[in-house]
């Protein structure tokens, strides 16, 4: 199986007023045409690893790589007209704050029409029609009503499904979804990760599904990485998860609340168990 | 006496009715969750109760009190919301110093200089994001300062919209320890909405299940546990979310 995107020592780095920061510190992995979750630490740096593989991070961060290849082209070298080609067409990003991703002054209806538009030339009766359509495979009830709503009148589990649904129109070689089902009920996302799943499956799509939810990526993905403090701290089938072994992830396992929980206190983590001071 | 009612409250935007004939009371001191479909108005009625979404018909109290469809100084030091967009709420160009403590400066209150880093460190935030802005901090980090802030005024209530959601589950737990803590010590009363149902077994008594805008059961916790939903799309959620695709 060729890889998608081959990613070698990327470090995103912040000037702070200690000096400089690597959030991210050397990261290497691949992405082939599978589903590829990213757990870890509030803060360790998967929103900014997804944000520079679309060359997002902004001024002062800084993003440098031995090597950023996507099919063949190197993400970091080529010219920002080149990148914006790619960006949203062949690599796409749902945003982890979807409602203040979109934009605030055009109703829902219209941005997903817009990116409909791009990507294929439709008169304007069919683009409705299809954008309608959209609404519905993600679950929306009343479609026609939220077609006008503007992006602070959706509820936040319909914010994020508007952004899926849009990210998905130009079908992406790669998509990035950043914590995309945080805010929806377990029938809905059901659905929504079926979207996702058959654009994998069918279409050869990589998916960088990043999320909170254990259980979920552990049922959903091939393969995880676990982050902390901006490095990979361990890599493992999806499905051996709850085999994992770096301390780190074994503490992740155990504060998960269970079903008809009866702890008077969940454990968390004791970080000296593996930190050298 | 309640800590809040609502009696039959239903609540529209522009006109649209979106959540129909509400009704349910939680008791001072008690934990109380609001779960349902994606869109089906939960978020609604926190804000309805908060004074943010003013259209509503029916009544609402706040301990013992007729709620208006305002807000009001009085109203903000006994009850405090936490939002479900934390970027949304929290002021672009303030930094977490001045957010946290802007709302003790509102009612007079003195020794931020004391509190903010306690409470930043009761919420594990590291002392190094006192003075950074919104956009410098992850998701999670944001959700936790916006936890702070509304601890800052040490309120009676305290509704909760998604509040550990953007927090990998470690923190997650953190935070879910310290409002049991905050509820055993200081009898505080939370209304929480969440999608994670075993965030509701560990910290709440009751819970209302939504789906389209209605309330279709309010059952106990324990009925999680115990296979005692009666409502179709309750059981359903319960299901779901017991067979690991969740
Ligand atoms: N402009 C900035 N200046 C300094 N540090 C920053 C800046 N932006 C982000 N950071 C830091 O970079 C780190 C990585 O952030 P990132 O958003 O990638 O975390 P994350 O893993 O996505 O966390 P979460 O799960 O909470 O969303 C964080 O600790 C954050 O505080
Ligand atoms: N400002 C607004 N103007 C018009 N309609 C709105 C507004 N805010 C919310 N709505 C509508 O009210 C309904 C309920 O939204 P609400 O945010 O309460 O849902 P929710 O149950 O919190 O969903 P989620 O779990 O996805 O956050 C939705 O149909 C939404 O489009
Ligand atoms: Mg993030
Ligand atoms: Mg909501």
């Amino acid at each position: 199986m060729s890889d998608l995107l081959d990613v070698k020592k990327l470090r995103v780095t912040f000037p702070t007023a200690s000096g400089p920061v690597d959030v991210v510190k050397d990261i290497s992995f691949s992405l082939g045409r599978e589903r590829l979750g990213i757990v870890g630490e509030s803060g360790s740096g998967k929103t900014m690893t997804g944000r520079s593989i679309l060359r997002l991070i902004r001024p002062p961060g800084k993003v440098t790589a031995e090597r950023m290849d996507f099919e063949g082209t190197e993400l970091l070298a080529i010219s920002e007209p080149a990148m914006r080609k790619v960006r949203g067409a062949r690599i796409s990003m749902v945003m982890q704050d979807p409602k203040f991703s979109l934009n605030p002054v055009m109703t829902v209806g219209e941005q997903i029409g817009e990116a409909l538009a791009v990507h294929e030339k439709l008169p304007r009766r069919r683009v409705k029609q299809r954008v309608l359509e959209m609404l519905e495979a993600v679950q929306i009830r009343e479609p026609e009503r939220v077609f006008g709503l503007y992006p602070h009148e959706v509820s936040g589990g319909m914010g994020q499904r508007v952004m899926i649904a849009m990210m998905l129109i130009p079908e992406p070689s790669i998509l990035i979804a950043d914590e995309p089902t945080s805010a929806l009920d377990v029938s809905v996302q059901g659905e929504v990760l079926s979207i996702m799943n058959d654009l994998v499956t069918r279409k050869g799509m990589g998916l960088i599904f990043i999320s909170h939810d254990l259980h979920l990526v552990s049922a959903f993905c091939d393969r995880i990485l676990v982050m902390y403090r901006g490095e990979i701290v361990e890599e493992c089938r999806a499905d051996a998860l709850h085999a994992a072994t770096h301390p780190y992830t074994r503490g992740l396992l155990a504060s998960v609340p269970r079903l008809g929980e009866t702890r008077a206190e969940l454990p968390v983590l004791d970080r000296s168990a593996w930190e050298t001071a | 006496m309640s800590a809040i009612s609502l009696t039959n409250v239903s609540i529209a935007y522009g006109g649209n009715t979106v959540v129909h004939d509400a009704s349910f009371e939680v008791a001072p001191g008690e934990s109380f969750a609001l779960v349902g479909e994606s869109g089906s108005g939960k978020s609604t009625v926190l804000r309805a109760i908060t004074g943010l979404a003013p259209e509503w018909t029916g009544e609402i109290a706040l301990l013992g009190k007729p709620r208006g469809r305002t807000i009001d100084r009085a109203f903000a030091a006994e009850c405090q919301m936490v939002f479900q967009d934390p970027y949304g709420s929290l002021h672009p160009r303030q930094t977490v110093d001045a957010t946290l403590s802007e709302p003790l400066a509102i009612h007079g209150i003195k020794g931020a200089d004391r509190r903010v880093p306690e409470m930043m460190a009761a919420c594990g935030l590291d002392p190094k994001f006192r003075f950074r802005l919104p956009h410098q901090l992850s998701g999670g980090q944001r959700q936790r300062v916006a936890i702070a802030r509304a601890l800052m005024l040490e309120p009676k209530v305290l509704l909760l919209d998604e509040p550990t959601s953007a927090l990998d589950v470690s923190v997650q737990a953190e935070i879910l320890n310290l409002l049991k803590r905050l509820r055993r010590e200081q009898g505080l009363t939370y209304i929480l909405v969440t999608h994670d149902l075993p965030v509701v077994s560990f910290l709440c008594d009751r819970m209302a299940v939504m789906k389209a805008g209605r309330i279709v059961e309010i059952a106990p916790v324990s009925a999680l546990a115990d296979d005692g939903l009666t409502s179709d799309y309750a059981r359903e959620l319960v299901e779901k979310s017991r067979s690991g695709l969740a």
